[in-house]
């Protein structure tokens, strides 16, 4: 892997390194951005926002509570309790525990989904400095073509970061 | 103003420094666990016939403590999520100390019925599955429903609690070396903070925070008709979901102030934990004494009006019986002295707020006990009518779990920074954003508070 980075003290100079980035050619999908805290308000932190979490934690409960009622009825119907007439599937009772499943499928469904789109395949370059954590927006282009390679260092100086840092 | 990195050096202090008084605090408290882990271990030992539980008092301390903690459990995920949705600013210091309340609590409330029963190592025989009875538990007890419902509220809490903590994690695992540095690697699970990521940590929040609040409810509202789908004089109401919904928020947000201004003092926090969210959690609070207070007399007085021989002999039993002095030391404890605290707002200080909270921690433990005990020792028929004395072995088995939850927030702060980093510095941000100059101290308060600063104080 080759890349090519700036480490940026605030959101304002960040977004204008990705705009030259941009201006200078390089592709949205090269571009490297990491930060220590959200940044929707700026361009930059708004990238990859489609998501389908919601979706999946909704078809998650579904599964789950559709599950949970089967599970109970079909348990109830194949060792039935002594109930003195009343209905060996009960609905009310069944409902209690279909929601609490509903519930429970969709907070899992959350979480998986959560670990496995939070990263894409194309991150196996894994670009990174610890100044991120003290508060440096990182902005950087992962393997840039040897043409565009003083562009691209042009372009995250003029941005405004002190240096720029080169990988390997 | 403070810098990110000011900020990561304040809250990341307790995981990398450990003063005398972290033992000063923890040496005690673990004792205390230590005792109540004999008592337990002695309960076993000798058979259930050492605790207190007789004939027909079958639910005593331990089936108290379980509905007290479970009620305390609600600070925290339901008060961080209603917070969230509503986009609460003042909410950052706080979520994560409220978030950890809940899943100790409800940790330590989930053991109970566990100790309460008289062969604890069946425990499992609670669990749904088919076993060497030829029986499965039977889906209509709402014992089995709690189960369920806990079990559901404890993993989201679990999630919603350590989600958030991911990036922190990774600023640990920046700072740290040796070790620590190999644990916190671990624990940040990769996190870089791409854009990506953060969109689908907040959207993943935003999502748990919608599912985790009916979630919350139910669990209360189960926990109450443990009690409520019994025909027992004064449990068979219904009322008793929205009471103990209502009573387990109350509680929850009252634990939650006690925990903030213990934080306050021990961590040294006073610049993150400032009289203003003691001031906003006081008034949520004031509104819940005057519920607690509305639940009550809705109770007592449909109890009354009624006059029915078995649910007035409960009532008078209670109210000048040999439960009286509880029944009022609770009144006074939920109402009478955290009223005044909380509504001049001269009193509704940090002090003011932490009293009142603490009268109320102990009053709602007397509720749940004056819901449990004195209806079972006076059911229906005269003849079966008891009493019930609880015993060293339940005694010490009550303080331990109190001394257990300070002694689990304390290890939490020694591997987890108690207040949201991430959160707070976005706070700081939405200042820059906004493109106005703040002065220093009117940074630092927008900062903690989310409190807009007007155009000429800047």
């Amino acid at each position: 892997m080759k890349a090519v980075y700036g480490l940026y003290p605030d959101p304002d100079s960040a977004q204008r390194a990705v705009d030259l980035l941009r201006d200078a050619n390089v592709k949205d999908r090269s571009i490297v951005v990491l930060s220590s805290e959200p940044f929707d308000a700026y361009e930059f932190g708004r990238r990859d926002h489609k998501t389908v979490i919601p979706w999946l934690a909704a078809l998650g409960g579904l599964v789950c509570g559709v599950g949970a009622f089967l599970f109970v009825a079909f348990t109830q119907k194949a060792y039935p309790l002594p109930t003195g007439g009343m209905p060996i599937v009960s609905l009310w009772p069944n409902g209690i525990i279909t929601y609490e499943f509903t519930m429970f499928g969709a907070i899992l469904a959350t979480l998986v989904t959560l670990v496995t789109t939070a990263r894409s395949p194309r991150e196996s370059v894994r670009l990174y400095d610890p100044e991120v954590s003290n508060g440096k927006i990182l902005i950087g282009v992962v393997n840039p073509p040897e043409a565009s390679w003083t562009k691209v260092e042009e372009a995250l100086r003029s941005g405004g970061t002190t240096s720029v840092v080169h990988c390997p | 103003m403070k810098s990110p990195n000011e900020i990561n050096e304040d809250l990341l202090r307790p995981l990398f420094r450990t003063s005398w008084r972290f033992f000063v605090a923890f040496i005690p408290l673990a004792l205390l666990v230590l005792a109540a882990c004999g008592a337990f271990v002695y309960q076993m030992w000798s058979g259930i016939g050492v605790a207190g539980i007789r004939r027909p008092v079958f639910w005593g301390f331990y089936i108290t403590n379980f509905v007290f903690w479970i009620g305390i459990s609600h600070a925290g995920t339901l008060i961080s999520a209603i917070l969230r949705l509503a986009n609460a600013t003042w909410r950052r210091p706080v979520t994560r100390c409220a978030e950890v309340i809940t899943v100790f609590a409800l940790s330590i409330g989930a053991l109970f019925p566990i100790i309460h029963l008289g062969r604890p190592w069946l425990f499992y025989w609670l669990v749904p599955y088919p076993n060497e009875r030829s029986i499965w538990p039977n889906f209509r007890s709402p014992l089995l429903w709690d189960l369920t419902a806990i079990t559901t509220y404890l993993t989201g809490s679990v999630s919603f609690l350590l989600l958030p903590i991911i990036p922190d994690w990774a600023v640990v695992r920046d700072k740290a070396a040796g070790w620590r540095k190999r644990l916190y690697t671990a624990l940040a699970l990769g996190w870089r903070g791409t854009p990506k990521q953060w969109h689908r940590l907040e959207t993943a929040m935003h999502t748990m925070a919608v599912v985790i609040i009916p979630v919350a409810v139910s669990v209360h509202s189960i926990v109450s008709w443990d009690f409520a789908m019994a025909p027992v004089p004064m449990w068979h109401s219904t009322i008793f979901a929205p009471y103990f919904v209502a009573g387990a928020i109350f509680s929850g947000i009252a634990g939650l102030i006690v925990a903030m201004a213990f934080l306050r003092k021990f961590l040294r926090l006073e610049e993150y934990l400032q009289p203003i969210h003691f001031d906003n959690l006081g008034k949520l609070l004031l509104m819940m004494v005057l519920l607690w207070l509305y639940f009550t007399i809705s109770e007592r007085l449909t109890t009354w009006y009624g006059n029915q021989n078995d649910e007035m002999a409960v009532f008078w039993l209670t109210q000048r019986g040999s439960f009286a002095p509880l029944f009022w030391v609770m009144v006074f404890c939920n109402f009478v002295i955290p009223f005044p605290l909380l509504a001049i707002k001269k009193l509704r200080t940090i002090t003011g707020t932490a009293i009142a909270s603490s009268t109320i921690v102990v009053g709602m433990w007397l509720e749940r006990f004056l819901i449990i005990v004195p209806s079972l020792a006076h059911k229906y028929l005269p003849y079966s009518w008891g009493s019930y004395r609880p015993t060293w072995v339940e005694i010490t088995i009550t303080v331990g779990t109190f001394a257990g939850m300070g002694m689990l927030y304390l290890l939490f702060g020694k591997f987890v920074p108690i207040i949201s980093m991430w959160e707070l510095k976005t706070g700081l941000q939405k200042s820059f954003v906004a493109g106005r100059p703040l002065s220093a101290a009117n940074a630092r308060l927008e900062l903690v508070t989310g409190a807009e600063i007007d155009a000429t104080d800047r």
